[in-house]
């Protein structure tokens, strides 16, 4: 009887928490004005992209500097469709987006043909993503490039498509980037505060859905191998498992869950532009997941969510000290706090702090088993 | 004939602003295996200095002399990212050696605050900064050498670092009270006056040399061979390979491991600094000044294979005379008749940023061929 009572208790948490979650995320719109709602939907979009980050640094050991490629991919599939069903804005052009008249393009070139349907578009946010950094990752692990060697590959990737969407004007107009305000979806206008409403709730449905599916993946055999890979990839070689697959498969995962962030986040904000490419983005990105905590699928998520929302309260009131705090929080992580705030947390790190500050917690039994209680926490 | 010198020259102008940049991140990262993504702000405190330097030879005092700030601005340049890359490894990469992805964050959100830094604080006021923390770093030493004085060390200490402060502070409020050009803070970039023997070409029959570009080969080749005497010749430059090869074996032979950490770290930055005197002769100098090279720098070391000086000479020079070859549309000069096609795909990438995608994707090329470089270090201690 003891027994379902124990079993039972945690369930009625879990219902609570998740209940009011959800009461949180319906009720949001008419609690916050418009303009916050539209930052924290970005906000939640930018989490799924570090979830993704998360999955390959956190448990595979891969530090990418360059998922702005695979965000900034998702983000154009969006927009390309987005642009080419904006009646009110290609009429001139005689059915062309608009800037082409501005460069003289008198033909839609032929990659943007398949992005007419919304059914070819809502696959390609994630699967061209997912495609260019399978690629990708096949060509750097194949040769066994690790580490360092790794992120700078990738940081040169970032740079290269960088370089080549920022100076093809007549293709996907350069550094002026894709609108997306102006377009009739469904009957709404992209831009207008209840198709931004609707956007908010598909951004936290997904978010959640993401979520479960990186839990699945992380607590089981795959995960295992993710994990085996970053503590000691020799020894996983050594024991008749190829390392090169299970890369390439978390690296390109990782790259469609930053093309459907990416997707969502440029709906959400009304344009995409090469600086979604820049180097400093994809590096922000990664000290999310690193000041949450790496390792733990709700400290990627909420690192995201809780930086950006200090970035934009903080750049509002003081824009100067941003960079600083920033900076700082970068050094502050990597040389004391390296499994992020989460991290932090689960490793008992609250009761280290009181017991420094004097004040000590009093062990009832032999100490390891109070860690043991205190690491079931986690994800 | 004109053209293939043209374009070598053109390459090798690229190729040394490169290697330059890249010489210190070489240093750093070879030897040390330290991922140093705050080299492009250690170029950028150096063109700074250099403009700093070249206001204090506009001054009436020294006017006579100001063909010759470019000499001064060298040796100060070195000095100031120098002493930050010092401060900067005792204070930070010190805690996190042998973790890499780790030092790359951190030094990424230390070139965060030094960009910042510019933005915000007077040019003044960093001078005075940097006089006081060189005064109060370097005065027990000069003491104690001049003295012999070996008591009551903290004393010395408090009293120099006292004295160091008041002398900035004297400083800063004179410059911003003489040059009032740098008594503000601005995110705005400036721009470096040239000596006038530095402005202009070198006439050579049918064409003319740039001399700032001569001016920055030369650079080049001479911090490339200072850098080669001092690991191959002198006694330090022996302490720092040892204590590459094998750290523990040199530690037990008497070397002071941790000296040379931070010797090779500031040696680093301050060819960092002399780069950003080089750069400053190019262009304006401005906060982001330095995220325009790192890449690039990352690029060559990496082609030219880890912990090779020479790796990093062959592998700048390539990408330089690549970078004219492609970014000039060379191609269509020497081979007019080209098919059409491959005439298109020429023109395609016939610009500077063209030029770059298409380099950096030979490179991910080449490394598939070469994983660990064109001069991959051989050994046993080599990581294959």
């Amino acid at each position: 009887m003891a027994d379902t009572r124990s079993r039972w208790q945690p369930r009625w948490r879990q219902v609570l928490l998740w209940g009011m979650g959800l009461a949180l995320v319906l009720a949001l719109p008419s609690l916050v004005s418009p303009f916050r709602l539209n930052l924290l939907g970005r906000y939640l979009s930018l989490a799924i992209v570090a979830l993704g980050i998360d999955l390959i640094w956190g448990y595979t050991g891969l530090l990418s500097l360059g998922q702005g490629i695979f965000f900034a991919l998702g983000g154009y599939g969006a927009a390309m469709h987005l642009q080419l069903n904006c009646h009110s804005c290609s009429r001139a052009a005689g059915g062309l987006p608009e800037f082409f008249g501005l460069y003289g393009v008198q033909q839609l070139p032929w990659f943007w043909e398949p992005f007419h349907s919304p059914w070819f578009t809502l696959v390609a946010i994630w699967l061209v993503p997912a495609v260019v950094a399978g690629l990708l990752g096949f060509l750097v692990f194949r040769n066994r490039i690790k580490g360092v060697y790794f992120s700078i590959l990738t940081q040169a990737a970032l740079l290269v498509f960088f370089n080549f969407f920022n100076g093809q004007q007549k293709l996907i107009n350069g550094t002026n980037g894709l609108k997306t305000d102006l377009t009739r979806l469904l009957g709404l206008m992209v831009g207008s505060d209840t198709m931004q409403r609707y956007l908010f709730w598909l951004t936290a449905l997904l978010a959640l859905f993401t979520w479960l599916l990186c839990r699945r993946l992380v607590r089981g055999r795959f995960g295992h191998a993710l994990l085996a890979i970053r503590d000691d990839e020799a020894r996983l070689r050594c024991l008749g498992y190829n390392p090169t697959p299970f890369k390439t498969m978390v690296f390109a995962l990782a790259g469609g869950l930053a093309g459907i962030s990416g997707a969502l986040y440029t709906v959400q904000s009304g344009i995409v532009s090469p600086q979604f490419m820049a180097a400093p983005f994809s590096i922000e990105m990664v000290i999310w997941v690193a000041v949450g905590g790496r390792g733990t699928l709700w400290g990627a998520m909420a690192g995201a969510l809780a930086i950006n929302m200090a970035k934009s309260l903080v750049s509002e009131a003081w824009p100067q000290t941003w960079l600083f705090i920033q900076g700082g929080l970068f050094l502050l992580v990597v040389t004391t706090l390296q499994g992020g705030v989460v991290g932090w947390f689960q490793e008992g790190g609250p009761r280290r702090l009181l017991a420094r500050l004097g004040w000590r917690a009093r062990l009832s039994t032999y100490p390891a088993l109070e860690l043991e209680t205190g690491q079931e926490g986690e994800d | 004939m004109s053209l293939l010198l043209e374009s070598l020259f053109n390459g090798a102008a690229i190729g040394s602003v490169l290697l330059i940049a890249a010489l210190g991140l070489a240093i750093v990262f070879g030897l040390m295996g330290v991922i140093n993504l705050a080299h492009g702000e250690l170029m950028m405190l150096g063109a700074y200095t250099t403009y700093v330097v070249q206001s204090f030879f506009k001054l009436p005092l020294l006017e006579p002399l100001f063909g010759a700030y470019i000499f001064v601005a060298v040796v100060v340049a070195f000095l100031v990212s120098g002493l930050v890359g010092l401060l900067l490894e005792r204070s930070v990469i010190r805690r996190l050696y042998g973790r890499p992805l780790e030092t790359l964050l951190a030094t990424w959100g230390v070139s965060l605050i030094l960009q910042q830094f510019v933005r915000t604080v007077p040019l003044a006021w960093s001078t005075g900064l940097w006089l006081a923390a060189m005064l109060g770093l370097a005065g027990p030493l000069v003491v104690n050498r001049l003295w012999g004085l070996r008591q009551r060390p903290w004393l010395l200490r408090l009293g120099s670092w006292v004295v160091a402060a008041g002398v900035g502070v004297a400083a800063a409020g004179w410059i911003r009270s003489a040059m009032p050009k740098l008594a503000r803070a601005s995110a705005r970039n400036v721009d470096v006056t040239a000596p006038r023997w530095l402005r202009g070409g070198l006439d050579l029959g049918d064409w003319t040399l740039p001399v700032p570009r001569l001016v920055i080969i030369g650079l080049t080749i001479l911090a490339v061979l200072a850098v080669y005497w001092f690991l191959n010749r002198s006694l330090w430059g022996l302490r720092i390979r040892a204590v590459t090869q094998n750290r523990a074996m040199s530690d037990c032979l008497g070397i002071p491991t941790q000296a040379v950490d931070a010797l090779t770290f500031g040696i680093g930055s301050g060819l960092a600094g002399v780069a950003g005197v080089a750069v400053s002769l190019l262009g304006s100098v401005g906060p982001n000044v330095g995220g325009d090279y790192i890449v690039g720098c990352f690029m060559v070391v990496v082609l030219g294979g880890v912990g090779n000086l020479w790796g990093a000479v062959v592998a700048s020079a390539g990408i330089g005379v690549l970078t004219d070859v492609i970014g000039a549309g060379r191609l269509l000069e020497i081979w007019p008749q080209m098919p059409t096609w491959l005439q298109q795909g020429v023109e395609f990438f016939a610009t500077t940023s063209m030029a770059r995608v298409l380099i950096f994707a030979l490179i991910v090329l080449v490394l598939q061929v070469r994983p660990a470089g064109l001069f991959p270090q051989r050994g046993r201690m080599a990581e294959v």
